[in-house]
């Protein structure tokens, strides 16, 4: 059996898989859009959680909150179910293909096969839609990649029930209910004032206090840990600000570009600007990932390398703290 | 970033037609998207990340073969887990599994546990039980 879903490729998955599937059900909307009305923009750093051997950066939300936010904003409905046996949850979702809709899907994914082995890692909050099932294998869109794929059953049943932290718990979700005319206004006011809130938060892991925090941590990994644990340090954070999905800039060109759409859509031409300034802040990142590889790549051991990276992240914690703040008095109009 | 500037350097992955989708201006300013081949400092980091694991196993082995490891942590390393993740594929608390790393306690321990930990590892009973380093 198969539906008759599209596949769009997008840069993160969560987004991705809320657009097509809304698309899917006659609601064009683009990835940029449920990105920012979700207030996808994030930073936060967690000291006392490990992920691959290294501190827990995110430039994002918790899983599953983009596209809650998004739906709750826009006013459809999405219906998320949990199993505790692979077998139930295989039948619901065999059900779901047989009643013709797609299901959004939180995999792990290390055990995603058509990923190449360096993509992976044991993260779980990876999501992707199944829109069909043969008789060996689902057939499976995954917007990162640029075409669709498929898993075998057995690999199918292993992803849904992966384990560790956010474990997926067979977890599928699909839109319920979609109204004909959304009102994007408010929706937009609604996600841009949220992400001001959280990257202006007043927590010094969080947002631009978090991006700080980590900055002045840099030259300290060096001294206290060594160089090759402050390399280490340093390539996870680049990877998870450049990671698939990010779209790159840790999700900053992203958000430019939801700021375009919004700024169309509301009428507001500073936003526009706004959108244009946070393409720079997005460069910035990008120029902070390329130093930060040379410094793991020459094994530099001065110290001042340390030094001059924590001193290039300060800045753009700065920028960043202007622009919410610029952002923030655009939309208190609103 | 430009459209232009979008990076598309030859990637250092086992699948090498994977490109992924980025979010760029055109000469007007206006936001599209892209696809890129791949961006060398990603592909460094990549390549970090992987050189460490690569490492830790590597060193597991070593500990295996000296008689200061069980099986059960060259496995680990070899499938990027830490014990915490272990631990929940396996279905018990993390400190066993960090007991389950010293030789002495990982031969006494029963096939039915030993399954386990062979599922998760997708091996046999047997290949973890002699595992060689070699």
């Amino acid at each position: 059996m198969e539906t008759n879903f599209i596949h769009h490729q997008s840069a993160h998955c969560e987004n991705g898989v809320a657009s097509n599937l809304l698309r899917h059900n006659g609601f064009e909307i683009s990835e940029p859009m449920i990105f920012g009305i979700g207030s996808g923009l994030f930073f936060v750093y967690i000291p006392f959680l490990q992920v691959n051997h290294a501190p827990a950066i995110s430039y994002r939300p918790m899983p599953g909150t983009i596209f809650n936010k998004a739906a709750k904003r826009l006013g459809f409905k999405v219906k998320r179910v949990k199993f505790s046996s692979p077998k139930a949850a295989e039948k619901a979702l065999d059900d779901n293909l047989k009643n013709n809709i797609p299901t959004g899907l939180q995999v792990g994914v290390y055990g995603l096969t058509y990923f190449p082995d360096e993509y992976r890692f044991h993260f779980n909050a990876h999501n992707c839609v199944v829109y069909g099932k043969t008789d060996t294998h689902y057939l499976v869109s995954d917007p990162v990649m640029e075409t669709v794929t498929t898993l075998t059953h057995a690999d199918m049943n292993k992803v849904r029930f992966a384990k560790g932290a956010f474990a997926p718990k067979g977890q599928m979700y699909y839109p319920i209910s979609i109204p004909k005319q959304a009102a994007l206004a408010p929706a937009i006011v609604k996600g841009i004032k949220e992400t001001c809130r959280d990257m202006l938060a007043p927590v010094p892991i969080v947002g631009v206090k978090g991006i700080r925090t980590i900055a002045k941590k840099i030259p300290q990994w060096a001294k206290k840990l060594g160089n090759k644990k402050a390399n280490h340090y340093l390539a996870q954070i680049v990877r998870m600000q450049e990671e698939i999905g990010t779209g790159g800039g840790g999700f900053r060109f992203i958000y430019a570009a939801f700021l375009q759409e919004a700024s169309a859509i509301l009428g507001n031409e500073k936003l526009r600007e706004l959108s244009l300034e946070m393409t720079k802040i997005g460069d910035m990142w990008r120029d902070f990932a390329v130093n930060a590889s040379r410094v793991y790549k020459n094994r530099s051991t001065q110290e001042d390398v340390y030094n001059t990276l924590s001193k290039e992240m300060l800045a753009i914690a700065d920028r960043e703290e202007i622009f919410f703040k610029k952002l923030k008095d655009v939309i208190k109009a609103y | 970033m430009k459209k232009e500037e979008v990076p598309q350097d030859a990637g250092n992955l086992s699948k090498s037609n994977m490109k992924e989708l980025v979010y760029a201006t055109d000469d007007k300013g206006n936001y599209t998207t892209a696809l890129s081949s791949g961006w060398e400092p990603k592909s460094i980091a990549l390549s970090n990340s992987i050189a460490e694991i690569n490492e830790r196993i590597e060193a597991a082995k070593a500990e295996v073969k000296a008689g200061q490891a069980s099986p059960i942590v060259y496995y680990m390393e070899l499938h990027k887990m830490d014990p915490q993740i272990l631990a929940s594929y396996v279905g018990i608390w993390k400190w066993r599994v960090k007991r389950h790393f010293r030789p002495k306690v990982f031969n006494r321990l029963s096939d039915k546990l030993l399954q386990k930990y062979a599922d998760t590892f997708d091996i046999t009973l047997d290949e973890l039980k002699n595992f060689k380093a070699e």
